[in-house]
This record gives structure tokens, sequence and C-alpha cells, in this order.
């Protein structure tokens, strides 16, 4: 599904991610974990293909493909999602307008026929209801005025409309409370599937407890640094990354 | 004093040397009261000629470098002519409304009047008293050069009256429309009277053809009542290589609900001028507007609110879009006189600049004299936001459709504001319409 060669991004003439390796096969989960400034968000947003981030060196094959070639439109019709970890407001644009548009330009690209605004209309119910999403926030500005709860489902109902093949989640979990987060879960859980895979990037040991990873990856000052099963979570937890990180000083 | 008078422009010239005539043909109605008021403002022209950047009011739009002539004053239209621009559609075209057909400045209603009169002054109609009591009033703006251009060159003046408490269903329509491939100027002049516990829709059109450089200079004058409620929409469509001025002036009333919302696409320079006195206690005062343009269009949206008495609340918001080396221009003044005590004014304006080259200029004032006030102003200029951009794109939509979705909710924030639902979605698809054709 992915792979990824040595990957060197600057941001800002900054050099942040610094000789990175990861490869996740379809139906695969994988967690990665990391202190804050590790480099995260920046891996997030290079896969995603957000502009001002640079790729200086290094390789990401999707799919057999040269993702990093693609514009983030394309990549997203390709079956690439990024759960933001602080969702965008965009106020005047209601999230059904917002939803639709996504859905549609999306089957468009994937050579799939619009759907039909009662077919819409039923499909967002049945996926907003599962996530406790109601019919009042769909009329609302897109996250404009959400909690951060809200924000966060919102991004899980986004995933799960566009049928994605690589899903990138970026501390889904920070700011949620435990039945929020319990939610959250449910929602990313209902998605796994043997055709698709996905990255869960948090900071805590906690998500992983309801998103249970296939396989648990340390980063740390740009590269991966450690990987291992659900145990290295656990590991990490009691250590802290302060141990992690002199280890591999 | 002596001031030292500048080398008149060949718009001046023809202003000038084209009045004696012209006002002699006009002679016929009116008697000496419109004759004076005529002369009255043809001196001032004559004096101070056309107003250039130098005038504060004008520096943004400098009027007197812009107006390089001016076309000779419409002659009436063919029979043709007329039946052409009957036949076309505007922007906003409700099949209900009363139509006021003014095709080169000149009013060809075939309306049938139901609930509400119509007037001529030309034609020497009698008036009512509400209406003869209000063209007696002292014009606050004659001063200003729009006002006093429309008024030296004026060829009539339709006047509709709105009795006390009629409430008209069906909105009045003033379809202002150019006809012809000559250039030529035209200065039309509504007055709308609408009595106290009265409401009517008013929506203006601006339409034109393209590539004939008319001069158009409207002026709608709009007394609101006690407790009168009014919807007024314009949308200026004229043609690409129009120079058009318009003139909005509004006296409302106690309690008077008035709302005003300002579409500008056309023209090649515009300028629409907002003048809002609030004559009357607690009155509501909601303005928008929403101006897209592109190429080397120039458009200008001027306004004074002056609460003349306390507790009226004021609101306005005003959108601009600007394209490749198009230039948008917004001046505000809101003015709380010194008795004026519990006004509530807020007056917003916000420009996307699409273009590298596009300009907005916002000047955003107050002129504030009583204590007990909350008024506050704001001013934005900016490029599309890459943040939210790259959200829409992530999520599959691609740039061109992310870009249009976000203009749309830009200007869609002013367009919300129209209360009536049909004029509101012809607006809003005339802005995606003008967001479609962008390159
Ligand atoms: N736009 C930016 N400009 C400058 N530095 C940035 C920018 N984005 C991120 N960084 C820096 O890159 C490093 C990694 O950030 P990030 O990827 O957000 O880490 P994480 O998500 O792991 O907390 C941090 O030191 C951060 O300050
Ligand atoms: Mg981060």
């Amino acid at each position: 599904m992915l792979e990824i060669k040595n990957l060197h991004a600057e941001v800002a003439d900054r050099k942040i991610l610094q000789g990175l390796d990861l490869k996740v096969k379809a139906g695969e989960v994988h967690a990665i974990m990391g202190p804050n400034g590790s480099g995260k968000s920046t891996l997030s947003y290079v896969l995603a293909g957000k502009d001002g981030y640079t790729v200086t060196e290094g390789s990401v094959q999707y799919q057999g493909e040269d993702l990093l070639a693609l514009q983030p439109e394309e990549r997203a019709a390709k079956g690439v999602f990024l759960a933001f970890q602080y969702p965008i407001e965009i106020p005047g644009v209601t999230t059904m307008t917002f939803l639709r548009t996504a859905v549609n330009s999306v089957r468009k690209q994937r050579g799939e026929a619009e759907l039909s605004t009662p077919d819409f209309l039923r499909f967002v119910r049945e996926k907003a209801k599962d996530l406790n999403i109601d019919q009042e926030m769909l009329k609302r500005a897109v996250n404009v005025g959400f909690s951060g709860g809200e924000k966060k489902r919102n991004e899980i109902l986004q995933m799960a409309l566009l049928e994605p093949k690589l899903c990138v989640l970026d501390e889904t979990d920070s700011g949620l409370d435990i039945d929020a987060l319990k939610v959250v879960a449910d929602g990313v859980n209902a998605l796994r599937s043997p055709q698709r895979s996905m990255i869960v990037i948090t900071h805590y040991q906690r998500l992983l407890d309801y998103i249970v990873p296939d396989v648990v990856h340390i980063m740390a000052k740009g590269r991966i640094v450690r990987t291992g099963g659900p145990d290295l979570a656990k590991e990490l937890e009691e250590r802290g990354y302060a141990g992690i990180e002199t280890e591999i000083a | 004093m002596n001031e030292v008078q500048p080398i008149r422009t060949d718009a001046e010239n023809a202003i000038i040397s084209r009045f004696p005539d012209f006002a002699k043909k006009q002679s016929h109605w009116g008697g000496a009261e419109i004759a004076r008021e005529r002369t009255a403002a043809f001196e001032i022209l004559k004096s101070k000629g056309l107003p250039s950047r130098r005038v504060e009011e004008w520096k943004y739009t400098d009027l007197r470098a812009m107006l390089r002539d001016m076309p000779s004053p419409a002659e009436a239209p063919s029979r043709e002519a007329v039946e052409v621009a009957a036949r076309e559609k505007s922007a906003i075209d409700l099949s209900d409304a009363f139509k006021f057909l003014f095709v080169n400045g000149k009013n060809f209603a075939m309306v049938k009047a139901e609930g509400f009169e119509i007037y001529s002054l030309a034609n020497g109609d009698k008036l009512p008293k509400a209406v003869s009591d209000t063209l007696a009033r002292e014009r606050k703006h004659a001063l200003n050069a729009a006002v006093a251009l429309n008024t030296a060159f004026m060829t009539d003046a339709t006047i509709i009256h709105v009795p006390a408490g009629k409430r008209l269903a069906r909105p009045i329509h003033l379809a202002f429309r150019h006809e012809g491939k000559i250039a030529q100027s035209s200065f039309p002049r509504v007055l709308i009277v609408v009595e106290q516990g009265a409401s009517v829709t008013i929506v203006e059109t601006q339409d034109g053809p393209a590539g004939v450089a008319y001069f158009d200079n409207a002026l709608v004058e709009i007394d609101a009542g006690d407790q009168a409620e009014v919807n007024h929409v314009r949308h200026n469509n004229a043609g690409g290589a129009s120079i058009t001025l318009s003139t909005l002036a509004v006296r409302t009333g106690h309690g008077t609900k008035f709302s005003s919302f300002a579409m500008a696409t056309g023209g090649a320079i515009s300028r629409h001028q907002m003048f809002f006195d609030l004559a009357g206690k607690n009155a509501e005062l909601s303005v928008q507007g929403a101006t897209l343009l592109r190429g080397k269009q120039h458009a200008d949206n001027t306004m004074i609110a002056d609460h003349m008495a306390g507790g009226c609340v004021g609101r306005q918001l005003f959108k601009t879009v600007l394209d490749d080396n198009s230039r948008g221009v917004f001046q505000g003044l809101i003015i709380v006189r010194p008795h004026s005590q519990k006004t509530d004014g807020k007056m917003m304006s916000s420009a996307l600049l699409l273009g590298d080259d596009a300009e907005m200029d916002n000047k955003p004032e107050l002129e504030i004299f009583a204590d007990d006030v909350q008024c506050g102003h704001g001013a934005t200029v900016g490029a599309l936001d890459e943040n939210l951009l790259f959200y829409l794109r992530a999520r599959g939509i691609p740039r061109r459709e992310a870009e249009i979705l976000l203009i749309e909710s830009f200007v869609g924030d002013a367009i919300q504001h129209i209360e009536n639902e049909r004029v509101r979605e012809a607006l809003m698809s005339c802005a995606s319409a003008w967001l479609a054709e962008r390159s």
C-alpha cells in the first residue's frame, strides 16, 4: 500500500523529516508515536501534499505510484485521507455543502456517477448517526463554533464518506474526553478492512487501547527510531519518551 | 475668494456648452421651481468643475480624470429600441413585479399600479401632499457632483407613492436599460414615497450593451415614513465600456426598517453613492454590498449613514472580489449627531484579492458627537486563505472548485441578508455565473 524510503522534508528552510522509512501493507494499522515536535504532523502533511512542505530526498510509493507527484485532490481521489490534528474552520460553507462537494468531486475523479441529492442525504444520515452527529451540526458552517469533539467526529465522518484506502489520523484523540474518544475509536474501527490501511498518529498510548494497532513505531527527530508490536506502546507508557530517547542517543 | 481655474476638460466643456440648449428644451415642464433647481445645480458644476482626486470624497474615484467626455444627453429612443428593451431580461427579473422600464433614462412603464400610485413631474401630474412635502424639503446632497449632474440634466422625475399602511406583496422593479450603439448620457430620476406603516420591496437593475461608452447617472430617492418597511436591492450590470454613477438618497422615520443591497458586476467605471438620513428614532438600517470585478474594472461604493436621531441600529457589510487588475473602493462614514444617544452602528468592508495587480481602497470613518453610543468599523483586504484551500483539496475538491466554493461563501455572507428569496437566489446565481466565467 505505502512505502516511504529515506524521506527528508523541510518546512520554512528547517529540516524536519530526516531519513524516515515506513512500510504499510494493505489492511494493516500502524501507530506512530513520538514526542511533540518530532515531525509527526509534518509527515502527515507531506503525505497529503500540503504546499510549503518540500521533500528534498527520498520517495513515497503509494499503490505502486509516486505519491509525491500528485496534487492533494488527486491523492484524495486515489484514496489518501488525512484526518487533521487541527481541523480548519470554513465560515460561510455549510458542512452539508462541503461534504457533498467533496464526495461528488472524489466520485467524479474515480469515474463513478455523482450522487443525487436524496441518495447523498441518505448516505450522510446513515454515517452521521453512527458517529452521534446530529442534522443540526451538518447545517452549520464547517467546523465553525464546533467543540473539539465535534471537529474530530466531523473528520471521521468525512473519512467514512470518502471511502479512502489509506487513512492518516493525526492526533485524533487530542482534546477528547473518554466518551468522545470511544465514539471516534468505534467510528475508526468500523472502517477497518483488509483493503484499508491506517496510520494512527498519537502522543499517548490511551487511544491504542481502543484502536489496537498491528505495528507500533516510535518517531523522534524526524525518523522512525523503533518498531515493534502493541507492547511497544505499553513500554513507552512506562518508561516515557525520555527513556526511549536516551536509549537511541 | 479667488480660485485658480484649472483648464476645463472635454467633459466639463460639454456640460457647459450643452446645458443652455438642454435647459431650454426642458423648460416646458416643472415650472419656475424646477428651472431654479436645475440652474443652481448647473452653476455648481460650472464653478467647481468635476471633482478630482483632490476632493476628499472623490479621492479614489477621480471623476474629472475618468469621465473624459460626457456624451450628449440621450434622445427619446425609437419604438423598436423600446420594444427590444422590453423583451430583455435582467439577472433579477421577477415575473410578478411591477416593472418600470427606463430606456436611456426615460420611463416607458406600462405598469398597472395596484395599491400605489405613479406620477410624472414632466407631465405636470397633481401630486398628493406627502409627495409635495418631500419635494419641498431641502436636498442635503445637492452639492454632490453626481446629484448636481442629475439635477441639471434630468428629463423627468418618476414618482411612486405608496400610501400609509399599504403592504405591497409584489415588488417594484426599476429596470434601467441602455439601448443602441451610440454613446449617450442618461439621467433617470425616481422618487419613492413610502408612507407610514407601508411596506415595499424595490429592485433596481441596470443593464446595457457591451462596447458602448455610455454614461448613466441615476438618482433614486426614497422617503420611508414612520414604521414603514422597505427592502431595496440594486444590481449594476451595466455594459463593459460604460461609466455609471448612481445615488440612493434615503430618509427614514421613526421605527422605519430599511434594507439596501448593492450588487455590482458590470461597467468599466462605476460609483454607487448611498446617503442615509436616519431622521426618526429607533430605525433599523441594514446595508450590504457584493462587488465582483475583473479586467480593469473600477467600482466605488460610498456610503454615509447620518444618525440624526437616537436609538437607531445600523449594519453595513460590503464584500468586494477583485480579479486581474481591477480596483475596488469602499468609503463609509457613520455620523452620530450630538443628541443621537443609544446609536448602535457597525460597518465592515472585506475585500478578496484574486489578481496580483488588483487593488482595494477602504476608507471607513466615524464621526461621533454623542457619548452613549456603540459604533465600530473594520476593513480587511486579503487573498484566499491557502490553509482553507488545502483543507478542501485534501478532501478531493479540485483547486478551482475549492476557490469557487470559498469565493461564493465570501460574497454569500453578504447576499444571505437579502430577505426576498427569489432576489437572493438570483444574485447568488449571478455570483456563480461570474465565477464560472473566471479564467
Ligand atoms: N510551518 C512551519 N514553519 C516552521 N517550523 C515548523 C512548521 N511546521 C512545523 N514546524 C516545526 O517542525 C517541527 C515538527 O513539527 P510537527 O510536524 O508539527 O511535529 P509533531 O506533530 O510531531 O508535534 C517542530 O519543531 C515545529 O516547530
Ligand atoms: Mg502534530
